[in-house]
């Protein structure tokens, strides 16, 4: 199990932050095309899944998996979005999109006065916090899958 | 912002009458540094984005997430359920007081939060040159801005204060519209 790559973005589609850890392969466009991609299309499943859903939906979209993915999603009712790619064997995640959101974003970012907030995050503590989190987490292995 | 209970096993508390006495040395603060009083509540309600103390709607887009990560609380369906949230969860985590809800309108797009004692004004009585400072003004710029960012626009602002002379403290908060999400510019 492993985790691939991490994505943080604001109501107005902004990459708060990005970070990758086990990324074999990459999407072979700059990264400002990969993130307008990734929010354009996290906007339109989102969408779909709440227009397309039989009955009254509660959290809506949260995961969607391909042959070699998994895509794990968690939105806070701001807008904040966290997306993390990992592969196939890690089970939901909730919990930990959420403690990257609560425990890290809202610390070191929200609460720091000298952050300002709508724009890609600079603080060097919250990156390294996060990476750390990250790797201590129990699905991820150096042995990339 | 104020006292900092629940946190789990690590909880903080503050003294609530160092808070209101922060709070206190702001306004005056704000006082000494803006001719009439229309300015300072201007200042405590209003949008500094180059201030890097932020006040009132500053202090409320920020707070907004701190409270979802503590609260748990999701999305609200209608006004009258963020009504509840706002005056039982909210006010209760963060000024220590549950104010009451009430004079609906027929709508259902306007309430009044009514606050029995307002901790912010312990130990203030406004002195007769300051007649027009709402002192708590703080406190709509923090529910307008926190309300912003969970796409509702509401006006809030006091219509009764005890500082002014009245039995209770009672802010009117009134519905505007729901801010849709769009997608940024530039996008296909």
């Amino acid at each position: 199990m492993t985790v691939h790559n991490l994505y943080l973005f604001d109501r107005n589609g902004v990459c708060l932050h990005y970070s990758e850890w086990h990324r074999k392969k990459q999407a072979g466009i700059p990264k400002e095309e990969e993130f307008k991609l990734m929010y354009g299309m996290l906007f339109s499943i989102r969408s779909f899944v709440s227009k397309m859903s039989p009955l009254d939906m509660k959290d809506g979209f949260l995961a969607f998996q391909t042959s070699r993915y998994k895509l794990h999603y968690y939105e806070t009712p701001t807008g904040i979005k966290v997306v993390m790619n990992t592969d196939l064997g890690v089970g939901p995640i909730r919990d930990v999109l959420h403690h990257i959101y609560s425990a890290l974003y809202v610390e070191l970012v929200v609460k720091n006065p000298l952050c300002p907030l709508g724009q890609t995050v600079q603080s060097e503590l919250f990156r390294s916090r996060l990476d750390s989190y990250v790797r201590s987490l129990p699905f991820f292995s150096a042995r990339a899958g | 912002m104020s006292r900092q209970a629940n946190r789990g096993t690590e909880s903080k508390k503050m003294s609530s009458e160092l808070f209101t006495l922060t709070y206190g040395a702001l306004v005056t603060q704000l006082c000494k540094d803006y001719e009439n009083d229309e300015d300072v509540n201007k200042q405590l309600d209003k949008i500094l984005f180059f201030c890097f103390l932020p006040r009132g709607y500053n202090i409320g887009v920020r707070l907004i997430e701190d409270f979802l990560a503590r609260s748990n609380v999701g999305k609200c369906h209608d006004f009258r359920e963020t009504a509840d949230v706002i005056a039982k969860v909210a006010f209760k985590m963060y000024l220590g007081i549950t104010p009451s809800i009430t004079n609906w309108s027929p709508a259902g797009d306007e309430f009044s939060l009514i606050l029995e004692n307002n901790p912010l004004v312990d130990f203030v009585e406004l002195p007769d040159n300051h007649s027009s400072l709402i002192y708590s003004n703080l406190l709509c710029g923090v529910l307008r801005g926190a309300l912003e960012m969970v796409q509702m626009a509401v006006e809030a602002k006091f219509i009764q204060d005890t500082l002014k002379g009245d039995g209770v403290t009672e802010i009117r908060m009134r519905f505007i519209r729901r801010i849709e999400d769009n997608l940024p510019a530039g996008e296909e």
